[in-house]
């Protein structure tokens, strides 16, 4: 027993030392901050993954600026502080350039201060809810205007839907999702009654009742739609009672924000085609580049592995970030910054994504119907919707606008002309 | 730009057509009328808008082209492509691997074998397979496939038109289906509600259907009575309104303030000075330091800025906001009202009194509904705990780990279903499955550790814990983090309509019988076994019991390993229901714990009566507050925590000596 | 009284020496004061452990001297957190807000002033309005005050409801249990008015203060030594004497304490009321450090995690529980911090990040089978204090109960 425990005091005298020695710069080093353990790691692991396979994929093409990349893997746990921790130890003790990271919007919120406080670099790849634009993240994923906006769009336009229920896990995402879809709804004249608005925790399994509340919408005679902000393995219980419920795609429509190949890959989907999903990203996506990602991913990864939308966000941002390197010759974050600015990177679905002086990209919107094997037919695509920090549709942020280039400014306030501050709200 | 090349293109398109159609035998597609007509209309084809499609519908469904209805069926179905070199359409019957086989429409010859990276598939969304299947009604009411009757009759009944009534109504006497028939006639009187001639027509239909619980008759109904609130000048509404109530402004219905709101919506009252327009009024006339007479570094009081205000109005600089005696008047000369938007009373009457005959009834059923939920709820709840009851209740040993056997069987369950495809026969397996594999980690856990800790229970506690977040942990590592597919055989699949608003699913049944099972087997087992005997008997007083020849180990070793073997099963069950992720059983462990806490402590009934209360508990905040389900539990757990205060020992307490401490 | 307070506990001199030590030796080996050889987010982990020692102390007290096996002190930890984090956050914000607004054309009106803070802090969550329980964060005294009454009044009302219907043992650790997820769960709603499950951020960024993080992490090292060496003192006093004695002895034989005509309720409110509040204050220097808290922190997971550190360490002794808490927590951080090299089998490879929470696990059920004293029994081997004539055995029924080195007191 003795043993053991000075095993372990050893091992934390020699943690000391080794989180304070210094490292040699003959690689590039890239930092990786996704949750391995902890509720979280279900989504996160595969972007870990993600990043591995990206980065041995550039180190066999030679690397970058002549020097191979070296991936630091850290596990947050899904531990909001820890990711804070985490951060700064990537930056101050392992050094890393760049770091691509994070999920919830809480752990980003989190990283924030660290990382404007050091003058990081993070690329961000997970769709959310917008009202940010930080001089330190670039943000790969959808911002509502990119995903939610379009999606509702489709809902009025193409399916005539006048009743909406707008179900969410309660956390920022849905929150803020839904008050600017809340906002957007009224303006497309559908009154406040029309609108059902309902938050579960984490986890929530127990449907039956949202379900049949959600039925029970359709008694003044209105078509009824489903906007689902329902996060993680929570919405296998919510499809598995919506099948139970035998809710037809024609009667009520779902369309999710959050659910993707890989949340399909945890049911059977037989009873759900037609119910529907926004992205930038589908894996049914036809293209030669796609098929070439994909090929290399199940390779990596294994054959029965899927690929999914903030995949496509790490690769658009990794790719995106080394031609900016290449392009500013050092990785000093200030050059890379502003030789970001007007990057362009292929999609995987076809056309070119270009990162916005507002560190958001413009990327096109997919609408995707779910099937029987999983995985989902794509039935619209828009052209390239370029990503607005903050959103037209809240009074108090249409007037914001953020552009790191000319203004220097990630939260301009237009109506004053001045600068509300430099710095993130977080 | 784009448009004019692809028209181009077009043209040369169908102009080299004849030339390759010396080429090939079979006559060329373009030659078609069905063809030509899709060609006409191929721009908004290609678009696949629900918004421009209708024309495009309307022409093919109106052609009188024996192929109309062949086209309109593919075109829903997703089965009609496009060649990507000429525009043409074809259909497609099957596709195997990179070929498509491709048939014709005009005669539905079939063309070949060709590469699919040459053709288009055209995606109608469901809102243009909506009205494709609505424009087919007129083909398939009278179908001889009854699915397709069907269909015609769900397209209606989705967005049904005043145009397909006749069409309904003709059908229905030649239905020789009566379940079709009886569907034709209820559709027929619901679109009479809606589109019927006259208003008598109407008020019949709408009589009819007098405490009918369908949702499709709310559906119809509601829209009728549907009000709008609305102002207008005078002391009585215009008398071409179908006016449901006056109201009075200050009254309950209509506060004041809305009241003002509403005219100035309605453009008969000026809007009121909001803060933010004072201050652009003041920012705007800022004039050497000072605005509206007041200094600008003083106008951080809103006195101040009312004054300055009041300084703009007085120079003209600005326009007077309504004052309290203005919005006074403005109110006292207007009306307020709600009005019907159907303009016939006497329907609007029939309809408000239908729809009350059916309000009542949908009330009652839906507190059934709602008792339905809290039941499979609470079924669940005591799924979970009913392995703590005996390992905790009866042995008194707190098993953190408890969830984790719960995940323990979810995860047998979907290996066994990896290995055996049939669902329903991997299900049968699969519960035997799990209480095996469950059972054997009970017994080992029992016997590597629990026994060391009998006397330090607060101890076994850490140590499960720590057998907890391991087992958590090595799930991820074995089964990866992403949840795993458990599925229920086909069985099991869908729910137990009763009707419109009470329903539940098989699933759900399926749990609550488990439950009950586990109930009658526990009771038989602690009441009529000698093991249930051996085990009141260790657990009273482990030393007697020994004394009078039981081995205590061997009887500790088993309860524990069938308390964790029914976690096993639970899990399945629960996996079944829910989702199958190496966090499962975290979800239930304290929900668990309070279940026989608060039930009481040794007591089956005890659980049972917990999980009830706690089911019904749950379900009914939800009621109160339907928009918030996490306030649901954390009311919950605050009255638990009440409810435990007031009884500490659980709602069964044990009594005497047996309560030990 | 004093002289001898110490000159019985001669473990408390030792403690505070090296506490002193360890926090002179950080400090020279700093980046803001020092040598740099010690980076600052390492700086910060040792200020985080600081804070965890002393919840620890806590929690020892409550548990390993009373006998309270609470699995709900981290709620109150969590309390003192939000509390501080509400200032923290509403008067940086301020700051902002009044920086920016002063561009403006004419000055802004107190209320205007209020509702751009409001919108700053809310608006991530789509809110813009003050609920109530913000109405002293513009008062950095009222808060503070706060950070000591808010957990210190729910651990009364709790505990007086609790001890008042004689709720213990067992059922006593599932309802504290309860209580904390009731409250994490209450947090996680928008409605509690604390920003759900987004929490309170940004808190590392003092308002006004410019000194870079090297320094502030300094001094809230300092703080937080400052705080666990006091902690350490008031719970080496409070157990010390008779009063102490009265509380062991509740631990071990409660209803004799009662016949005895003691009022045991009373001991045990005031034991875990006071608990309550060193666990608040350590939580009020934690979160400053950590940078965001949110309702995950007073997960019920974060409280049974404690009662493992004082366990591992050794319950019944303070200085047991600092080693738990310190140990257990730099060891999840250096493995799960990627730096520890994977041991390769061959066949498998083993990830640290992966197995490290299993190790962890493992390593909870041997401590509990082989070393109930935690790791505070080595220094009874060390000292030798074993060897007397009881062969170690406690004078109690129970482990956990009177130890001979307490009897000797």
């Amino acid at each position: 027993m003795s043993q053991f425990l000075k095993t372990m005091l050893g091992a934390a005298a020699g943690s000391l030392m080794l989180s304070t020695a210094g490292f040699a710069a003959d690689t590039i080093k890239i930092g990786v901050l996704h949750s391995l353990s902890g509720t979280m790691a279900i989504s996160e692991t595969t972007l870990k993954d993600t990043m591995l396979m990206l980065i041995d994929e550039q180190n066999k093409k030679g690397g970058v600026l002549g020097k191979q990349l070296e991936a630091v893997v850290v596990d947050p746990a899904s531990d909001w502080p820890l990711f804070a921790e985490k951060a700064r130890e990537l930056l101050t003790v392992s050094d890393v350039d760049v770091m691509f990271g994070c999920w919830t919007s809480v752990s980003r919120k989190s990283v924030l201060p660290v990382i404007e406080e050091l003058n990081g670099l993070l690329f961000y790849p997970v769709q959310y809810e917008g009202e940010e634009s930080s001089k330190n993240v670039f943000y790969t994923g959808a911002a509502p205007n990119q995903q939610a906006i379009p999606a509702t769009d489709y809902y009025l336009e193409e399916l005539g839907v006048e009743k909406f229920a707008l179900l969410g896990t309660d956390y920022v995402y849905p929150r803020t999702t839904n008050n600017i879809l809340e906002s957007y709804l009224k303006t497309k004249g559908i009154p406040a009654e029309d609108i059902f608005v309902n938050y579960t925790p984490f986890g929530h399994s127990d449907w039956s009742k949202i379900v049949a509340d959600v039925v029970a919408l359709g008694a003044d005679g209105k078509k009824v739609g489903v906007i689902s902000t329902i996060n993680g393995d929570a919405n296998i219980g919510f499809y598995k009672e919506l099948a139970a419920a035998g809710i037809s795609a024609d009667d009520i429509p779902v369309v999710a924000f959050s659910v993707g190949e890989e949340e399909l890959s945890g049911l059977d989907t037989s009873n759900l085609v037609g119910h529907l999903a926004a992205w930038n990203y589908f894996q049914s996506a036809e293209s030669d580049a796609n098929a070439a990602f994909i090929k290399q991913w199940k390779a990596f990864a294994g054959e029965e592995r899927v690929t999914n939308d903030p995949m496509e966000a790490h690769f658009i941002g990794f790719n995106m970030w080394v031609n900016a390197v290449e392009a500013a010759g050092t990785t000093d974050v200030d050059a890379v910054r502003a030789a970001m600015w007007g990057q362009e990177y292929p999609n995987l679905t076809g056309g070119t994504a270009v990162m916005g002086t507002n560190h958001h990209l413009s990327k096109p919107v997919l609408i995707g119907e779910i099937q029987a094997d999983g995985q989902f037919d794509i039935i619209s695509a828009t052209e390239p919707v370029p990503g607005d920090a903050w959103t037209d549709f809240l009074p108090e942020s249409a007037v914001l606008k953020s552009d790191w280039n000319d203004l220097d400014c990630g939260m301009y306030n237009t109506a004053t002309s001045s600068c509300v501050q430099q710095k993130s709200n977080y | 730009m784009n448009r004019i090349l692809r028209a181009a293109l077009m043209l040369l398109a169908v102009s080299a057509m004849p030339l390759v159609a010396q080429t090939t035998p079979t006559p060329s597609p373009i030659q078609a009328p069905i063809q030509a007509l899709l060609q006409e209309h191929r721009e908004t084809i290609e678009k696949s808008s629900r918004r421009s499609i209708q024309p495009a519908i309307d022409a093919i469904r109106d052609s009188g082209l024996p192929a109309a209805k062949l086209v309109l069926e593919k075109w829903g179905a997703r089965d009609m492509w496009q060649r990507k070199s000429d525009g043409l359409f074809f259909y497609v019957e099957e596709v195997a691997g990179s070929d498509l086989t491709l048939f014709d429409f005009a005669d539905s010859t079939q063309i070949g074998n060709l590469p699919k990276s040459d053709f288009k598939q055209i995606k109608p969304n469901s809102g243009i397979q909506g009205l494709i299947a609505l424009s087919l009604v007129k083909f398939q009411l009278s179908d001889p496939d009854p699915a397709r009757r069907g269909a015609a009759l769900d397209a209606l009944a989705r967005i049904g038109e005043a145009a397909q009534l006749p069409a309904l109504r003709a059908s229905i006497d030649s239905e020789p289906d009566p379940a079709l028939k009886s569907r034709k006639q209820r559709l027929e009187r619901l679109m009479t509600i809606r589109f019927g001639e006259t208003d008598a027509e109407r008020i019949a239909a709408i009589r009819h259907f007098a405490g009918d619980l369908g949702v499709d008759v709310r559906g119809a109904l509601n829209p009728i009575t549907a009000t709008t609130r609305r102002a207008a000048p005078g002391s009585v509404p215009p008398q071409d309104m179908n006016v449901a109530r006056i109201l009075r402004p200050g009254g309950e219905a209509l506060s004041r303030t809305e009241a003002y709101d509403l005219l100035i919506a309605a453009g008969l009252a000026p809007a009121r000075l909001t803060i933010a327009d004072q201050r652009a009024a003041l920012i705007a006339n800022i004039n050497a330091g000072s605005s509206g007479g007041v200094a600008v570094s003083a106008l951080d009081d809103p006195a101040a800025r009312d004054r300055a205000y009041a300084g703009l109005v007085v120079a003209g600089l600005a326009p007077a906001a309504a004052t309290g005696t203005e919005i006074d008047a403005a109110l006292a000369a207007h009306v307020f009202f709600d009005t019907f938007a159907e303009p016939a009373r006497p329907v609007t009457d029939a309809a408000q009194e239908t729809l009350r005959s059916i309000e009542l009834k949908v009330g009652i059923n839906q507190s059934l509904d709602l008792a339905l939920d809290a039941l499979s709820l609470a079924s669940i709840y005591f799924l979970a705990a009913i392995g703590l009851a005996i390992t905790f209740g009866v042995m008194g040993v707190i098993n953190m780990a408890h969830g984790e056997f719960i995940m323990m069987g979810a995860y047998t369950g979907y290996v066994v279903q990896q290995v055996i495809p049939d669902y329903t026969l991997s299900l049968i397996v699969a519960i035997p499955c799990a209480f095996a594999v469950t059972f054997a980690a009970g017994v080992a856990m029992e016997r590597l550790v629990i026994r060391w800790l009998y006397a330090r229970p607060l101890e076994t506690l850490l140590a499960t814990f720590g057998i907890s977040i391991a087992l958590q942990q090595l799930a991820k590592n074995i089964f990866g983090t992403q949840a795993r597919p458990l599925t229920s055989p086909a069985w099991l699949d869908g729910q137990m309509v009763i009707n419109d608003v009470v329903s539940i699913s098989y699933i759900r049944i399926a749990i609550f019988v488990l439950a009950l099972i586990f109930l009658g087997f526990f009771l038989f087992l602690m009441k009529k076994t000698r093991l249930g005997l051996e085990t009141r008997a260790v657990t009273q007083n482990p030393k007697m019991a020994a004394s009078m020849g039981i081995n205590p180990d061997r009887v500790n070793m088993l309860t524990f390993g069938l308390g964790s073997g029914i976690a096993g099963i639970a899990g399945v069950a629960i996996g079944l229901y829910a989702k199958v992720t190496s966090e499962l059983g975290a979800d239930y462990i304290v929900q668990s714990f309070m279940t026989v806490v608060v039930g009481g402590v040794g007591n089956i009934w005890g659980t049972l009566l917990g999980a009830t209360m706690i089911g019904f508990l749950q379900k009914g905040i939800e009621w109160f507050n339907p928009s918030n389900t996490l306030a649901a539990q954390t009311y919950m757990i605050v009255f638990i925590i009440i409810f435990i205060q007031f009884r500490p020992r659980g709602i069964i307490a044990l009594k005497g000596r047996a309560a030990g401490d | 009284m004093r002289q001898s307070f110490i000159f019985r506990n001669p473990s408390l001199l030792i403690f505070l020496a090296c506490l002193a030590g360890f926090t002179l030796a950080i400090t020279l080996l700093s980046h803001a004061y020092g040598s740099a050889f010690i980076s600052t987010s390492f700086v910060k982990t040792l200020g985080k452990t600081l804070c965890l020692c002393l919840v620890a102390i806590a929690m020892d007290l409550v548990w390993g001297y009373c006998g309270i096996l609470s699995l709900g002190h981290f709620a109150f930890f969590g309390l003192g957190g939000y509390m501080i984090g509400m200032w923290l956050m509403y008067a940086r914000t301020e700051l902002i807000i009044v920086q920016s607004l002063a561009n403006a054309p004419i000055p802004a009106t107190p209320q205007e002033l209020r509702d751009a803070i409001g919108t700053q802090i809310f608006g991530v969550v789509g809110s813009a309005d003050f609920p109530a329980i913000w109405m002293f964060a513009h008062s950095f005294w009222a808060q503070m005050a706060l950070v000591v009454l808010v957990p210190g009044l729910l651990a009364l009302v709790f505990g007086w409801l609790a001890f008042r219907s004689r709720v213990t043992g067992v059922y006593l650790s599932i309802l504290t249990q309860a209580m904390t997820l009731a409250l994490s769960l209450y947090l996680f709603q928008n409605e509690s008015g604390l920003r759900g499950n987004n929490g309170l951020s940004g808190l590392q960024n003092l308002p006004g203060v410019t000194a870079s993080q090297d320094f502030i992490s300094i001094w809230f090292l300092w703080a937080s030594a400052l705080a666990l060496g006091l902690g350490y003192l008031l719970a080496a006093w409070v157990v010390s004497g008779k009063f102490g004695s009265v509380v062991r002895g509740i631990r071990d034989d409660e209803a004799r304490v009662r016949f005895l005509g003691y009022s045991v309720e009373g001991y045990k409110l005031f034991i875990f009321t006071l608990t309550a509040i060193i666990a608040a204050i350590a939580g009020a220097l934690y979160y400053p450090q950590a940078g965001i808290i949110n309702p995950g922190e007073v997960a019920p997971i974060a409280s049974i995690y404690l009662a493992v550190w004082v366990a591992i360490g050794g319950r019944g002794r303070l200085y047991g529980a600092v080693i738990g808490a310190a140990l257990v927590s730099l060891v999840s951080t250096w493995f799960t911090g990627g730096l520890v090299p994977s041991i390769r089998l061959g066949f498998y490879t083993i990830d640290w990040v992966d197995w490290w929470l299993v190790l962890l696990g493992l390593s909870f059920v041997l401590v509990t089978l082989f070393a109930p004293k935690g790791i505070g029994g080595l220094v009874d081997l060390i000292a030798g204090r074993l060897v007397p004539n009881r062969h170690g055995a406690d004078y109690g029924p129970d482990t956990g109960s009177l130890q001979e080195s307490e009897g000797r007191e």
